[in-house]
């Protein structure tokens, strides 16, 4: 323990500071009586000021968590269990899954915004981009006057880069870069202390994606809130996300810190999905990818989920399924989860394409 | 012209899927049987009311061979209340109600569908050509249309028909002439929305004819349109021919529901107190009516997959006291149906896939944060 007292430490002071703390969330889609478990039991934990990275395939959950979250799944979804605690900036402590339906409208963009996946297509063509933003400050009643509206709208459409004379536009002026910078505007503008991001930026050019990712960076640093930034881009997430949260076939398979999850993954999906796109730094390496499909989320396997493409299979791995918890390099790496059954055993016995050890500081 | 809003003609008495009698040919919760070809007949509505429609159409076939007595043969018991003898009673002329309506069911059944068939052909010829050539043929159809929306029907088919003086087929004939137009327009505002999608686009870039574009590509997309117009069709079909004869312009020796309340009015049936003249026609009419609107709604869903397990869903979720809607995800904790709290995967430690941390001391409890 006292080798990693620095690192505990660290870890013990923001964990006094949590602002989304999500436990044993279960999410089912169907309400018949053949419901598909599509999240069993997911807890996560986000923190203040904290940019958390959610990444997997297509259809791993990614999205159904961050919405089961704040209650938007649209049906058939339907949450079968677990808790959502907030934690306002004043320290309160809500279970949005609790809460009425007046308090959760009123608690959706004032506590936390989301951006949705393509969220350019959300404007009314028909309003101007200003009346959209000051209806959401006005329906909020977060401002008393007309003008003082108009100023924040014009506020906070400048700090996503766009002159506020645009204020005057038709989303149909605008390009689809800016429609999404209008969206993020639209979030942000009532300080929301958390922004869910459902990939922002997949509809957009590399160009419009770097700037828009550096806004949202440097917001964060600013105004100082959270985000839950959702994507399949596992290398764009390495460069805006402090933490990323692997997730695959609905459950959470490697949790750690962005640059730890890129340089050193621990878990064999990790590793996959990092081999399948080109590194943006260092030596040259062959793409693998991953070799099969996941799993019909109707029809799980027993065992661990990702044992059917997984290189290092055990026949553990097709009846147990694994749990997330410390790795092998327990000592070494305490803020590190991983669900395998790989880092059960002594460390020795890691594979040494997953068990690369940080270089000593 | 206007369709006809049948659901107005649902009288309470009449069977309707959720009513207590029809709904137990199905217990409990409705599941799908995966891999059956037939989605359309899973549903209640759909098979309501095609059950109840197929009721009318045997009486059609078989009718007149078990009509107890010649509908136009009289007897000796004038307006008698329903009886051993005679189950609908008779009328003013001693002639048995029931074989009447049974003999009637062919000729309002014959008429119904004629006129839909036809009506629905030229609706799709006007509508789709219309929708897809576009320009100088699009204007000249539109017109065609809108005129035959507005031409008052029933005056027009009281025109013609009297001047015609046929039989069933002319009486079809007459109906389909204008009733095609409401179907025609909606269908070529959805083959015009159709034709600038881009898998016509392809179609066209491909070289393929137009001929072939419209039937292999654009009509099959239409399918669901068609047959909800063909129904709604059929159902303004029988109630122009009901009425015709009802006011009295088709042949009154010709035996159809029409002509029972043709001649039950003419004779003071309701004065008489004799409402077994008329009530039992009365009802057949609503209760195709009834029948065409829940294959209508069968085929909504059907069509709209989405709709499709909307329906299915909604009486499990009225069970168990859950609102789905948008925006507000249902939460339902309850573990009877199998939920994931009460049944943990055989072999999955406790905690399952979670961030929180092992109760062993080994892991400081901080850790689920950073982790």
């Amino acid at each position: 323990m006292t080798t990693t007292a620095p690192a505990l430490t660290n870890a013990t002071l923001q964990a006094a500071d949590p602002i989304l703390e999500i436990k044993n969330l279960s999410v089912d889609y169907g309400f018949g009586d053949d419901p598909t478990h599509v999240l069993q039991d997911v807890s996560l934990t986000l923190n203040r000021g904290e940019v958390l990275g959610l990444a997997g395939e297509s259809g791993c959950g990614k999205s159904t968590l961050a919405y089961g979250a704040t209650r938007l799944l649209p049906p058939p979804g339907v949450i079968r269990g677990g808790e959502v605690i907030f934690t306002g900036r004043d320290g309160v402590k809500t279970d949005i899954l609790t809460l009425n339906d007046k308090d959760l409208r009123t608690a959706r963009w004032r506590d936390f915004a989301i951006v949705f996946q393509g969220a350019m297509n959300s404007l009314n063509p028909v309003h101007r981009v200003g009346t959209q933003l000051i209806d959401a400050i006005k329906a909020h009643g977060k401002t008393a006057t007309k003008q003082e509206a108009r100023d924040r709208a014009a506020y906070v459409l400048e700090m996503v880069g766009i002159n506020a004379d645009r204020l005057k536009a038709y989303p149909h002026q605008l390009s689809g870069g800016m429609r999404q910078r209008v969206m993020i505007a639209m979030a942000l503008v009532l300080e929301p202390e958390l922004l869910i991001m459902d990939e922002p930026t997949t509809a957009l050019d590399v160009v419009m994606q770097r700037q828009i990712l550096e806004e949202i960076t440097d917001l964060r640093d600013r105004l100082g809130f959270s985000v839950i930034f959702i994507t399949h881009d596992v290398s764009l997430l390495v460069e805006v996300a402090d933490r990323i949260a692997i997730m695959y076939a609905g459950e959470i398979v490697e949790a750690a810190d962005a640059k730890d999850a890129y340089l050193r993954p621990r878990h064999p999906y990790t590793r996959g999905l990092l081999n399948s796109f080109p590194p943006l730094r260092g030596p040259r390496r062959e793409l693998q990818g991953i070799p099969g499909s996941p799993p019909d989320m109707a029809k799980l396997p027993s065992g661990c989920r990702f044992a059917d493409r997984c290189p290092f299979v055990m026949d553990r791995c097709r009846t147990e399924d694994p749990a997330l918890s410390r790795t092998a390099l327990k000592m070494s790496e305490p803020e590190r989860l991983v669900a395998c059954h790989l880092h059960d055993g002594k460390a020795s016995e890691v594979p040494a394409e997953l068990a690369i050890q940080a270089p000593q500081k | 012209m206007t369709t006809v809003d049948t659901n107005n003609l649902e009288p309470q008495e009449l069977p309707r899927p959720d009513a207590p009698g029809v709904s137990h040919t199905k217990q409990g919760p409705p599941k799908p049987k995966k891999g059956s070809q037939f989605v359309f007949l899973r549903n209640s509505k759909a098979i309501t009311g095609m059950i109840i429609l197929g009721f009318f159409v045997i009486i059609a076939i078989i009718g007149p061979w078990i009509a107890p007595y010649d509908p136009d043969a009289f007897s000796d018991q004038l307006v008698a209340p329903p009886s051993w003898e005679h189950w609908l009673g008779t009328t003013h002329l001693g002639q048995d109600v029931l074989s009447q309506l049974l003999v009637g069911t062919r000729y309002v059944m014959i008429v119904g569908f004629t006129a839909g068939v036809l009506a629905t052909i030229l609706a799709v010829i006007v509508g789709v050509t219309a929708g897809y050539l576009g320009g100088w043929s699009d204007e000249g159809l539109s017109l065609l249309s809108n005129i035959f929306l507005v031409i008052p029907a029933l005056p027009l088919l009281i025109i013609i028909a009297s001047s015609l003086d046929g039989g069933m087929i002319v009486i079809a004939g007459v109906i389909s002439l204008t009733a095609w137009a409401w179907g025609a327009r909606v269908l070529r505002a959805q083959t015009m929305s159709h034709r600038k999608r881009d898998y016509v686009e392809a179609s066209r870039a491909n070289g393929e004819s137009t001929w072939r574009i419209v039937l292999a590509e654009i009509l099959p997309n239409l399918t669901a349109i068609i047959a909800s117009s063909f129904v709604a069709t059929v159902t303004f079909a029988i109630l122009t021919q009901v009425t015709l004869a009802f006011i009295g312009v088709t042949s009154p020796t010709d035996w159809n529901w029409g002509t029972i309340l043709y001649w039950a009015q003419g004779n003071q049936a309701l004065a008489r107190g004799a409402w077994w003249w008329f009530v039992p026609a009365g009802l057949c009419i609503a209760a195709v009516g009834v029948a065409l609107a829940l294959i209508n709604f069968g085929i909504d869903e059907f069509v709209n997959p989405r709709l499709r397990s909307t329906g299915r869903y909604a009486r499990v979720l009225r069970k168990r006291g859950v609102q789905a809607r948008v925006g507000f995800t249902p939460i339902d904790r309850g573990t009877t149906h199998g939920g994931v709290a009460a049944t943990p995967q055989p072999g999955s430690p406790p905690g399952g896939n979670s961030f929180a941390p092992e109760p062993s001391g080994e892991i400081p409890a901080s850790t689920n944060v950073k982790g």
